[in-house]
């Protein structure tokens, strides 16, 4: 997913336009829905029912079945919705970065301390 | 005649809600952060406002991407948080003021803003916590007035329009026939970046220059593409847009009251300013 297209110019980066919008539509309202106890405890319950009550495609599917937050985003998520995703499994924005940068969470702390330059 | 007395710019991510939930204001983490706040309460103290006309964009509370409006005003008596999706504790209901709501509306419209208008209305994170950095016992003081900006999807409102749209709410706000005080408060940012291979990207040297600009040169960052926003601050340091919104209410000239900068607390370097008209 190198993004250095004209749409896509900045490197490591999926700018969440129209196209992402109309891919990841599905993706997003469930977890949109996410806002509601009673529809994260209802995924926890039946994932796959939940995701197909929301009509997500085999690419989301698997995205959310990884767990994989880079992959979410290829299928068209969007991350504001994606944290309520996260928040099922109590994962932070820490988590997240981890897991997108391929660091451990202890080496993600630090790359961004060593923003203070 | 309303009159803005000032504004105040501030970061607003969910973790600081955590944070206040767990009394960790103290905490070596985040006292660099809180710290940045007494001195804006004791400013806000002195002033005393009446109103709070608060800039934030929504993250999936309110709008979702069935209806996506560019800019959106609230004009609704109250105003309440609600789950989003985190268990942080939601914050006290906020008491609105439908009458200057619709005089916003009314003069924004008519100065070629064509907004949403919400008279009902749920405020996320962006809006409620800084409301609680500035009055931690949550007993709000002050009306408010919601202004949403679209900065989720593309494409976004250019900085340029924000600072335009700031400028025209100053103008809306100083029509206003009663004789109150108004802050304008900006939230969102500083850089970062939550997703893709470039998550956890943060520019100090953007950061310093932007928070520079906000005081002595208001326009700089309207040089800039949204596009190129989002390369020099990251996919969600363009929140900075509502900083911009803010700084057009207040004129070219100001005073720098106060203003922190910390990186980081959750993947964000963190901003905060007060800034009065000089």
């Amino acid at each position: 997913m190198s993004a250095t297209s004209a749409r896509q110019p900045v490197p490591g980066t999926v700018i969440f336009d129209g196209e992402q919008a109309r891919k990841g539509y599905a993706l997003n309202k469930m977890c949109y829905s996410f806002n509601d106890a009673a529809n994260r405890k209802a995924f926890v319950a039946d994932e796959d029912g939940y995701c197909a009550k929301f009509g997500l495609n085999a690419q989301q599917r698997e995205a959310i079945r990884n767990r994989n937050v880079l992959q979410l985003i290829e299928a068209g998520g969007n991350a504001y919705y994606l944290a309520k995703f996260a928040g099922i499994f109590g994962l932070d924005m820490q988590d997240i970065g981890a897991q997108q940068t391929g660091l451990t969470k202890d080496q993600f702390k630090a790359k961004l301390l060593a923003a203070r330059g | 005649m309303a009159k803005i007395v000032g504004a105040i710019t501030t970061s607003h991510v969910p973790a600081i809600g955590g944070a206040i939930a767990k009394g960790l204001q103290q905490d070596p983490y985040w006292k660099p952060f809180f710290d940045g706040f007494p001195h804006v309460r004791e400013w806000l103290a002195k002033v005393k406002p009446d109103v709070v006309v608060l800039v934030y964009n929504d993250h999936g509370l309110n709008f979702f991407l069935d209806k996506m409006p560019t800019f959106a005003v609230g004009a609704a008596d109250s105003y309440s948080n609600a789950d989003e999706g985190w268990g942080i504790p939601q914050t006290a209901p906020f008491k609105g003021d439908s009458e200057l709501s619709w005089h916003l509306i009314e003069h924004l419209v008519k100065e070629d803003f064509d907004l949403v208008t919400c008279q009902e209305m749920t405020v996320d994170h962006a809006f409620t916590l800084p409301m609680a950095l500035c009055w931690p016992d949550q007993k709000w003081p002050v009306r408010v007035v919601p202004v949403v900006v679209n900065t989720v999807q593309a494409p976004l409102p250019s900085a340029a329009r924000c600072y335009k749209l700031g400028q025209a709410l100053a103008r809306a706000i100083e029509s206003w026939p009663k004789d109150e005080r108004v802050v304008v408060m900006g939230t969102g940012g500083l850089s970062h970046q939550l997703d893709g291979e470039r998550a956890g990207f943060i520019n100090k040297d953007f950061d310093e220059k932007f928070m520079a600009s906000m005081v002595d040169d208001p326009a700089w960052a309207t040089k800039y593409s949204t596009t190129e926003l989002v390369e020099l601050s990251g996919t969600q340091g363009v929140e900075l847009l509502n900083w911009m919104v803010a700084r057009g209410t207040l004129p070219e000239k100001v005073r720098k009251e106060h203003s922190n900068y910390h990186i980081p607390i959750s993947n964000t370097a963190t901003g905060l300013m007060v800034l009065e008209p000089a």
